[in-house]
């Protein structure tokens, strides 16, 4: 059988501080298909954005990776030397973030940066890369592209120039796509077409996407798997479907209840005690108990693993039972 | 003095509030391009009214004018034109007098900016107490920020720490605590819980809702998050393009909108129940409010748009509960577009 696309196992990250090291992500372990959107979901500080960084090789020192290996197509990336991971960044890993203005050159046209982009990547001359150029302005619904490919990114509006982002992103036709946040910054009618473009390239070129995002609602409808994180960890990972509507960690099921909805009034809206620890005062055993109605002795000593918890796999030993003696 | 203050008066009345933005280019650039000057309508002509112990949400996306409308309800801009009057004063007045001012107060967006990181908590807390003087003595001061902080779901020790000591959803805590600290009748809240989590998200509106009902609080509630404002509102006014296009009872607006810009916002949110099911995109961007459509500004992606629509601008007028700014409802020809999504409105128009 073919190795994932991605496989990222027991990731770990850390920050050494004057205070000693924080671990910013602790044992995180998942895979991507080809032609799978995975949603990577978690609160500010949950270590979401730093998995997509830690994968494009972008940690921002002192931050490094202590342990675990990340695998493109079977083959190891997390140890290359940084010219090898460069050329994999952009030609097999594309990435998208919130910010369109800091991911574009203010000093280049967008055609240039597409055709910069394509020359570095893929065997092709110049007039091929301007044609292609051309084409991916369409392809995102950018209008009257062949006049718009002289322009800079200043003169588009910021739904453009997200998606002018997301024709650099895919222009040279990588095998996965990192999304951060992609639609964090746009109205909620921009974020649907937006949407709408990223799943409709990636399910036409079996792209997979790791998409990074806060907003479940978003995640409900593009992801086919998602993965909850707290604290550095994987909380919760399974079938969107499952994940949503059937949650097995107590955390999913806190963080699901408390979205405010839009079908109807509630009088008050279900919540989570307190507040995701620090980095510095990650508490023992699972990360959870503190907040967690559910938490019993073992939660407090030990941590646990991913278990089967039927449909999904929560870290959570209410699922010891299910999952057997293996943990 | 201030007699002319009626008690059942609305906490707040805006009556065609515009707020205009000179954004010309300098004089000498304008000369020589024989560049005309640009004028920025954010808020052109907005009129509401808030009961007392009522919450009015106003929704729209980015530069539709709510928070300008929150500024210029505080006093922190002057309006072009339009009046707001503030428990039956003028808000001019109000704002000169320390006794009306100390009623009304503000939630900002950004729990980060919007505390001094230099000072205590219970300096900032304290800071409107000792603004308006309201109480007397080091110890009276200690025990009104310690109850506050109390009431806002902290602990009276929090006093002690600085700002950087606290979650973002804790900061806001402390935003609130300021804000009530003066014991004002009226707040507004600018996007109070759109830079929090989620699950922070919700512990900020029960508290906000809880407040309310103790103290008969006065809202008014600017979010461009529709589920929030579904949970905390008894009115919504939706704008566009510096304008109100739709006012009615929240429950009303959010099963029977009404106008084609409400119907269309209402169905771009992504919703949690809607796994898998395909989210129909609203064609087209907000136009530049510098230089908007003609006519009504939502006309360029409206599916029922007429040359009417294009040239002359609806005025908001009755419609069942609700108020709307729409040719098409006045005539009754949103009747067979109101089964059919909003998806068919036209792509994009840019």
């Amino acid at each position: 059988m073919a190795p994932p696309l991605l496989e990222v196992r027991d990731l770990r990250v850390e920050f050494p501080t004057r205070r000693g090291v924080l671990t910013a992500l602790d044992g995180v372990s998942f895979a991507i298909e080809a032609g799978e959107v995975l949603g990577v979901v978690g609160e500010s500080g949950a270590g979401k954005s730093m998995t997509g960084a830690a994968i494009i090789g972008l940690i921002e020192p002192p931050g490094r990776i202590a342990g675990g290996q990340i695998l493109l197509e079977g083959r190891r990336i997390d140890d290359l030397p940084y010219e090898r991971l460069r050329r994999i960044r952009g030609r097999e890993i594309g990435a998208i973030f919130q910010d369109p203005l800091t991911t574009l050159n203010p000093l280049y046209t967008v055609g240039e940066q597409l055709e910069e982009t394509m020359l570095t990547h893929l065997p092709i001359g110049r007039e091929e890369a301007r044609r292609r150029a051309v084409g991916w302005l369409e392809r995102v619904g950018i209008p009257a592209a062949a006049q718009r490919i002289g322009s800079y990114p200043h003169e588009f509006s910021g739904g453009m120039r997200q998606r002018v982002v997301i024709a650099l992103a895919l222009c040279a036709e990588p095998k996965l796509v990192i999304a951060d946040e992609p639609t964090t910054a746009l109205d909620v009618s921009i974020q649907a077409q937006i949407i709408a473009l990223l799943k409709g390239l990636t399910r036409e070129r079996g792209t997979a996407v790791m998409l990074i995002t806060h907003d479940m609602g978003v995640i409900a409808e593009t992801a086919d798997r998602v993965a909850v994180m707290y604290a550095g960890r994987i909380a919760e990972i399974g079938p969107v479907r499952e994940v949503v509507k059937h949650p097995r960690h107590p955390y999913t099921a806190g963080l699901m209840a408390s979205i405010p909805p839009l079908d109807r009034r509630v009088e008050r809206l279900a919540q989570i005690e307190g507040a995701m620890p620090r980095l510095s005062e990650i508490p023992p055993g699972c990360a959870f108990h503190p907040r967690c109605p559910q938490a019993f002795d073992r939660c407090r000593r030990e941590r646990p693993g991913l278990l089967d918890a039927g449909g999904t796999r929560a870290a959570c030993w209410l699922h010891l039972d299910r999952a057997g003696r293996h943990a | 003095m201030r007699d002319g203050a009626d008690p059942a008066a609305p906490m707040l009345e805006v009556e065609d509030l515009a707020k205009h933005f000179d954004v010309s280019r300098p004089l000498l650039h304008r000369l020589l391009s024989g560049e005309g000057r640009r004028i920025l309508r954010a808020v052109d002509g907005v009129s509401f009214a808030i009961p007392k112990g009522t919450t009015l949400s106003l929704v729209g996306e980015s530069g539709c004018g709510k928070s300008t409308v929150a500024r210029l309800v505080v006093g922190l801009y002057t309006p072009t034109r339009g009046r707001v009057r503030f428990a039956g004063h003028d808000l001019h007045e109000a704002r000169a007098d320390a006794a009306q001012r100390r009623r009304m107060q503000m939630i900002f967006q950004d729990p980060y900016a919007s505390l001094n990181p230099r000072w205590r908590v219970r300096d900032i807390i304290a800071e409107p107490i000792r603004a308006f003087g309201l109480v007397k003595g080091r110890a009276a001061e200690r025990e009104r920020v310690a109850e506050l902080l109390t009431h806002v779901g902290l602990s009276p020790l929090d006093g002690e720490k600085y700002p950087h000591e606290f979650s973002g959803g804790q900061r806001q805590r402390i935003s609130i605590a300021r804000a009530l600290s003066s014991s004002p009748e009226f707040l507004v809240c600018d996007e109070p819980t759109s830079a929090l989590d989620v699950s922070v998200q919700a512990q900020i509106l029960n508290l906000m809702k809880a407040l309310q009902r103790e103290l008969g609080l006065t809202y008014l509630f600017i979010s461009h998050n529709l589920a929030v404002v579904r949970q905390v509102s008894d009115r919504v006014g939706v704008m566009y393009l510096g304008r109100l296009v739709e006012l009615a009872p929240a429950e009303t607006l959010f099963t029977a909108p009404r106008h084609p810009y409400t119907r269309a916002l209402l169905d771009a949110v992504p919703d949690l129940g809607m796994t898998g099911r395909q989210r129909v995109p609203v064609g087209g961007e907000v136009p530049s409010p510098i230089a908007p459509p003609p006519g009504c500004a939502f006309h360029p992606r409206c599916p029922l748009a007429d040359a009417r629509c294009r040239a002359e601008r609806p005025a908001l007028l009755p419609a069942g509960e609700a108020v709307v700014a729409c040719h098409a409802v006045e005539e009754g020809r949103d009747g067979a577009a109101r089964r059919e999504p909003a998806g068919a409105l036209a792509p994009d128009a840019a």
